[in-house]
């Protein structure tokens, strides 16, 4: 029915969900959101997996409710990965231009990419993508294509995303063993803000934020290109955790107090406020300050965003956000937490939500899928680059087996 | 607070006289695990203030302590009495301890004859010309805190006026004992193991050798060393005995599986077999021990005993130096080093350093942690950010009260 080279399928093995959204890829290289899948994930914490059997079962599910849905089998798909392992860092790669007439040619350019990829990680690291930034001739900022202009120094920065090798590798095999192919894996940061970000946004600056069931991660883009991303092991589960630990309640309950009482801020409704909390025959066991709750809940917030506020800090990047703050994953969807963020990062923030494609709006509209989206997303824009980058390597040979170039 | 002893008077080579003194009733019925051949040559005392107490020892001398305001009763376990008792009559204590060279003085303290006493004899026999040590006691936990308050009071004026001091609190031996166990099988294992001690240092001193670990080499162990001792006896035979008597002593309840042995300053070390005893099971023993001691000064002892043929015994007295200031009184924790030794018999062949005073070890104490539950993420792997553990909930962290 459908040829097998447009359905895009994005992966997301959270800690929370598994989510698979399959995407069909139409012929002038848009994407329509045809099918999703989703299961409660159980054997995954803090991004990794724990208890590879029933991630395993919950994938399964998950990919036959999808397949289900969009009517089509599933083969390949893009596979997002995350956990606190996740580092990325700024690199800048040298190459002095030696040819007679000092101009720049394609090998120059392949040579400073990979000058700029020759980096020391720990043993057991490897990189998930190495970002392009922009050129530099001779000390000029913000070259977007050097070749044919003359200088003698060629510089490159690049935005290097690496994790730690097993970790990921766990996660491929998983998926391998249920017979789909890993086209790539992607860091789930980035497929989020791919899914948020329109283009304009990107250019002007902006923050992503995708707190998921047990890892947040953020990514900035500015000048439209990445500039940072990260992520910090810590999530929805924590909030559940320091509810049961605050409150004194079983986690099951401190997850459901969280859903219908929880707030990222303090309410004036809640000062004083208690709720009882009753056992299965209706019999009230305790009663549980609101105010408490959503103090811890606030608290966690709160942390978890002057954590990442720090860091842009130090990154130097907290005044390129113009186009503000983008929430999204499950995380997001507490009450309150826009107000919170607005005021921890002193500037505009809006809740995200897959703007950047098109298709079911009920899935388009929940911020839990944004990163799968941007999975799919992600691989419309490899697919769409394939021919692109073949007639280059005909031109002349830009093509370098580990590049990661994204398209703005 | 301990004058150096002039050792001089301690002659090594001849068999010093020795006086043991049983203070109050546990002192007094401690002296009958004694009146064995082995000790024969030692002068046995029993002394009290309770009459039946005295009676019912089979003692050659026994001194009583006695004035009309006990009645005969006792010093109905006062120590102060008992203090004063001894003092008024210091004079015949004095002269029972005339002609001695070493001095033991058993007791359990606590009560009031044992603790009110010994400092006092402790104190007539230093007088009288002789290196005192003094094997004592201290009440169980469950005999409450008066008995244990006079215990450490009592201790701490022993160990002004003795010598030496070895102390064993009793509930330790609670470790050795199951749930079965009578009063008096306990009280019997407490005094075995007392007189295992004394034993220890009796053969010390009663069989000299080529060279061998001097009474003040003992002594010097256990002076100013009083944190919790460690004492422990293991036996072991055939072929493999050396490896058998590591692992025993490892293993050892008292030595709570070498940690005492690590935590202590100063370990004594004795070993007896027989003649087939060979330098590498000795070398074997003191590598393991050596191991567990850290920075411990280790004195080690070795005697030959044809009765020990086959079979090697090792007794271990570990000793602690106390870190508390000594002036508080009632705080301090107690317990001298201790000696070692086991059984009979010949050479004592000493290595390692001599008595000469530790020099102050700094020792870091770890405060421990208050334990928050890290509920689901107790098992993974913490998230660290900035020495922070984020896995910890955040309220906790700051700080922020709730109520």
């Amino acid at each position: 029915m459908f040829d097998d080279a447009n359905i895009i399928v994005g992966l997301e093995i959270g800690t929370s969900k598994i989510c698979v959204v399959v995407g069909e890829q139409n012929a002038d290289g848009g994407v329509n959101i045809i099918g999703l899948g989703q299961s409660r994930s159980r054997g995954v914490r803090k991004g990794a997996i724990i208890n590879t059997e029933q991630v395993e079962e919950d994938l399964r599910s998950a990919v036959a409710e999808a397949e289900q849905m969009a009517d089509v089998e599933i083969r390949s798909v893009y596979l997002g990965v995350s956990g606190g392992h996740i580092r990325g860092f700024n690199n800048r790669g040298v190459h002095p231009v030696v040819s007679a007439d000092r101009e720049i040619s394609e090998d120059d350019v392949a040579d400073v990419v990979k000058n700029a990829k020759a980096i020391n990680l720990p043993a057991e690291n490897m990189v998930i993508h190495a970002v392009r930034q922009h050129f530099l001739v001779d000390g000029h900022d913000g070259v977007t294509q050097p070749v044919g202009m003359l200088g003698s120094r060629l510089e490159v920065d690049m935005h290097v995303i690496h994790g730690n090798a097993n970790q990921m590798q766990n996660a491929i095999r998983l998926v391998k063993g249920t017979q789909l192919e890993v086209n790539e894996i992607v860091f789930n940061g980035m497929a989020a803000s791919l899914a948020l970000l329109t283009g304009e946004q990107k250019e002007l600056g902006a923050l992503v934020i995708d707190i998921g069931g047990g890892t947040t991660e953020y990514v900035v883009h500015s000048d439209g290109v990445i500039r940072h991303a990260g992520v910090l092991a810590v999530g929805g589960d924590h909030v559940s955790n320091d509810l049961a630990y605050g409150l004194k309640v079983p986690l099951s309950r401190a997850e459901k107090l969280k859903l219908e009482h929880g707030s990222a801020i303090v309410t004036e409704a809640a000062k004083g406020q208690t709720l009882s909390i009753t056992n299965e025959l209706g019999l009230e066991l305790r009663r549980v300050n609101v105010e408490h709750l959503q103090r811890i809940m606030s608290l966690r917030h709160e942390e978890i965003f002057q954590l990442i506020a720090q860091e842009l800090d130090r990154a130097g990047l907290t005044d390129y956000l113009r186009a503000g703050v983008f929430l999204c994953g499950g995380g997001s969807r507490v009450p309150g937490l826009v107000p919170l963020a607005e005021n921890t990062f002193q500037m505009n923030v809006t809740p995200g939500h897959a703007s950047a494609i098109s298709g079911l709006t009920t899935a388009l509209d929940q911020p839990e899928f944004a990163a799968a989206i941007g999975l799919v997303k992600y691989g419309s824009l490899r697919n769409r680059q394939r021919p692109t980058a073949r007639s280059l390597a005909t031109l002349g040979g830009l093509t370098d087996v580990f590049r990661r170039i994204l398209p703005r | 607070m301990e004058t150096e002893q002039p050792n001089s008077q301690l002659e090594m080579s001849a068999t010093p006289a020795v006086k043991i003194f049983g203070v109050g009733n546990a002192g007094v019925s401690l002296l009958a695990a004694l009146a064995v051949p082995e000790f024969a040559a030692a002068h046995l005392i029993a002394v009290n203030t309770d009459a039946p107490s005295l009676a019912a020892s089979a003692a050659p001398v026994k001194i009583q302590l006695e004035n009309k305001l006990l009645r005969g009763l006792g010093t109905g376990g006062d120590p102060d009495r008992g203090r004063a008792l001894a003092e008024e009559q210091f004079s015949t204590l004095k002269s029972a301890c005339e002609g001695a060279n070493i001095v033991f003085i058993l007791a359990g303290l606590g009560g009031g004859a044992g603790s009110g006493i010994s400092p006092v004899l402790a104190k007539a026999a230093r007088e009288a010309g002789a290196v005192v040590l003094a094997f004592v006691t201290l009440p169980f936990d469950c005999e409450g805190n008066r008995r244990e308050a006079q215990a450490q009071q009592s201790l701490e004026h022993l160990k002004a006026a003795a010598d030496g001091v070895i102390c064993l609190p009793s509930q330790k031996v609670f470790k050795l004992i199951d749930e079965n166990t009578s009063v008096c099988d306990t009280f019997r294992v407490i005094g075995g193991l007392l007189v295992e001690g004394v034993r220890g240092v009796w053969q010390l001193l009663a069989r000299p050798g080529l060279i061998q670990v001097h009474f003040v080499d003992v002594c010097a162990l256990v002076r100013d060393r009083h944190a919790e001792n460690g004492f422990a006896f293991v036996e072991a035979g055939g072929p493999g005995r050396a490896r058998e008597v590591v692992e025993k002593l490892l293993a050892h309840p008292l030595l709570d599986e070498g940690r005492v042995l690590a935590e202590s300053d100063a370990v004594l070390v004795s070993l007896t077999s027989g003649k087939d005893l060979t330098m590498a099971e000795v070398n074997r023993v003191m590598e393991q021990l050596k191991r567990q001691c850290g920075h411990a000064q280790v004195i080690m002892g070795a005697a030959i005993d044809a009765a020990f043929t086959n079979r090697l015994c090792v007794t271990v007295i570990a000793a602690k130096q106390n870190i508390t200031p000594k002036s508080a009184a009632t705080r301090t924790e107690t317990h001298g080093g201790n000696i070692s030794s086991t059984s009979q018999r010949d050479t004592v062949v000493t290595r390692g350093t001599r008595t000469r005073k530790a020099k102050e070890k700094l020792f870091q104490p770890q405060l421990p942690l208050a334990i928050i539950s890290k509920g689901r993420f107790d098992k993974s792997e913490p998230t660290l950010h900035n020495g922070e553990d984020l896995d910890i909930p955040t309220f906790l962290r700051r700080g922020v009260p709730l109520n």
